[in-house]
């Protein structure tokens, strides 16, 4: 067949369209942007905080289970993103309380105390996610840093694995990933929150105890729950801004 | 779970900061102490420890440049340590450490050996033959110039420089006791003494480790020592440790007048899993027989043997203490759970990576810089400055 100027032409100018429109498709591609998110999910627009109810909490560690499994955290007992504490407090010593979490509380408690004998329940921890966070401002290198939506995270590529991060939480709530040999701790499950989804503690609870807020919503019923409730975060001394909010918080608790 | 006692946070069982930080602080104390002895011919004038000047810069060398080595052998991506020089967090202490350094010995300490030696280096230079001379000629940057005036700005700028240095030293240690006082997590750490009193104690295992090499060398070299310089070092050792030894005391007296919410751990921890490294070694072994040596050399006459006996005793006394307390402070701060419920131990390792033998190595490493360094640019007997210049101004 013979190509005429014409062909030639129309052929040409199609394929250099289609060139311009990859080049552009490709661009938009190697940018990251996850098109969807972008369109949908603004980080300033949300102000991300947790509520814990002890009285709710009923120690079965499903929540332990369920963070190991979906942040792939290490599966040995020093490394947690999240645990959950045993409480027994002695009336006769309130001072004192007994404190056990044994392996994190990830298969839950098993019997020890007897009812009637003290008072005993459970605290779920995880990083406060704090406004102020200690940990941000010692990191050398600016690794650790918050999120304009108020979620203290990590960047493991340029983390340098100097633990001073570990040493300045109050809430013991980072530690050393042995296999990247970076900080690592709760992200309160961003991955999940930028989908619109809840973090992965908080979905498996099967008594609410755990609730993500979002402070700048209007319409969260967490508005609602602060002014009904009497609301404590953990160690207030240490004025970190921490957003973990507890209901029912014993003052016994560390 | 083993090794732990009553209840840690889970992430807390394991100890982060292990024998090689507390390598760090004892480190850069050494170097801190060791040039403020050597300022105090330089600025102060005080001509009997003149002796000790020269040594005294060479040890502090020695020691800076070993300084950042057990922090980078202990990071989890010492590939990434650069970042902290061109990517600094201004909020972080530990992110000023690179410059505070760098300041530290490209400011302050080469450039006042480089001038202080320039006259030898430049003779040495000229009297010596083949790779020697070529060696020499590059030390002295081409600057061949021996005149009086020459020689006279050598000495201002030099003394210049040990102005400025001293405040540095102040600063590269103060700073040091920064990065665990500023901590406000850990109560043990959490103080604002904590700079001072590792300023202090810095001052004084630096003259302690000077004083101990000064006369270990003269054995060696089999010559006499300078009594008068020892005597009048040790002395400078002796207010040095009072002061420092009083500071700690301030702290513990408030710590336990005070008896905050932390008290009663902290309290249970010295008197059981700190004992021996706290009580005995840093408090008694470490402080109390050193300064009871030192004072009775200052109120009894003593024959020059014993006295050198007691010196040195109570120097390798003073250098475990200091050691001692580095540990208590590093490894003590890690060892009690922040809920203030229970204790772990720190388990070490000996050929890991932050075991017991790279520690040692990495403390034998500076002795072997000072070796060459002490063959490269001899303390001992410094040529004849022209009479200009001796009488300093």
């Amino acid at each position: 067949m013979d190509t005429t100027r014409r062909d030639f032409l129309m052929i040409g100018s199609k394929m250099l369209i289609m060139t311009a429109a990859t080049a552009g498709a490709l661009e938009h591609v190697l940018a990251g942007t996850p098109e969807a998110v972008a369109d949908v999910y603004r980080a300033a627009d949300h102000w991300w905080a947790m509520l814990i109810d002890v009285e709710k909490c009923i120690g079965s560690g499903d929540c332990v289970r369920a963070c190991k499994i979906e942040n792939d955290v290490v599966d040995e007992p020093m490394y947690f993103r999240t645990w959950v504490e045993r409480y027994h407090i002695n009336m006769s010593d309130p001072d004192h309380p007994i404190v056990d979490s044994p392996d994190g509380g990830i298969n839950g408690f098993g019997e020890k105390y007897k009812d009637g004998d003290g008072k005993t329940f459970f605290v779920p921890k995880l990083c406060n996610h704090c406004a102020d966070s200690p940990c941000t401002q010692v990191c050398p290198v600016g690794a650790t840093f918050r999120t304009i939506d108020g979620v203290v995270l990590i960047d493991k590529d340029y983390c340098v694995g100097c633990r001073y991060c570990i040493q300045a939480c109050p809430y013991g709530c980072r530690y050393l990933d042995p296999r990247s040999h970076t900080a690592d701790k709760c992200t309160l499950c961003y991955h999940r929150l930028t989908k619109g989804l809840k973090t992965a503690c908080a979905e498996v609870c099967a008594t609410g105890a755990r609730q993500i807020a979002d402070l700048k919503d209007p319409n969260d019923p967490v508005h609602e729950y602060l002014r009904t409730h009497k609301i404590q975060v953990l160690k207030p001394q240490m004025a970190t801004g921490a957003k973990v909010y507890y209901n029912g918080l014993d003052g016994a608790v560390r | 779970m083993p090794g732990v006692d009553g209840f840690m946070y889970p992430n807390e069982v394991e100890l982060q900061w292990s024998v090689l930080i507390v390598l760090y602080p004892f480190i850069t104390g050494l170097v801190a102490g060791a040039f403020i002895l050597a300022s105090l011919e330089r600025v102060f004038m005080v001509e009997a420890v003149k002796p000790t000047y020269r040594l005294a810069l060479l040890t502090a060398l020695a020691f800076l440049l070993v300084a950042p080595l057990p922090l980078q052998m202990h990071l989890g991506h010492p590939e990434r340590s650069f970042e902290m020089l061109f990517t600094p967090h201004t909020s972080s202490a530990m992110a000023m450490f690179g410059f505070v350094y760098l300041w530290y010995l490209m400011v302050v300490l080469v450039v006042e050996i480089w001038l202080d030696y320039r006259q030898d280096l430049v003779l040495t230079w000229r009297s010596s033959t083949g790779l020697k001379r070529l060696l020499y000629g590059v030390l002295t940057l081409g600057s061949d110039n021996l005149s009086d005036a020459s020689l006279r700005i050598d000495d201002k700028v030099g003394r210049i420089v040990t102005i400025i240095g001293i405040p540095s030293a102040f600063m590269l240690h103060g700073y040091v006791g920064f990065i665990f006082g500023s901590i406000k997590a850990n109560p043990w750490w959490s103080t604002p003494m904590m700079p001072i009193v590792f300023l202090f104690s810095a001052i004084v295992s630096g003259i302690a480790m000077v004083l101990l090499l000064y006369i270990l060398t003269a054995k060696l070299r089999r010559v006499a020592v300078d009594m008068l310089c020892v005597d009048t070092v040790a002395r400078y050792l002796f207010y040095a440790f009072i002061v420092d030894f009083s500071l700690e005391m301030i702290d513990l007296i408030h710590r336990i007048y005070e008896a905050d919410e932390s008290f009663r751990a902290l309290d249970f921890m010295v008197k059981t899993r700190l004992f021996t490294s706290q009580i005995i070694l840093q408090i008694g072994l470490g402080t109390l027989v050193p300064l009871a040596l030192l004072a009775a050399t200052q109120l009894a006459t003593f024959a020059v043997r014993a006295r050198l006996r007691m010196y040195v005793t109570a120097i390798v006394l003073t250098l475990v203490g200091i050691f001692a307390m580095r540990w208590n402070v590093v490894i003590g701060g890690q060892l009690f759970s922040k809920s203030f419920l229970g204790y772990t131990s720190y388990k070490m390792g000996f050929a890991t990576r932050e075991g017991l033998l790279p520690a040692i190595l990495l403390m034998l490493v500076p002795f072997g810089i000072l070796f060459v360094l002490v063959k490269l640019l001899p303390p001992w007997d410094p040529a004849p400055r022209s009479a200009t210049v001796s009488g300093r101004v």
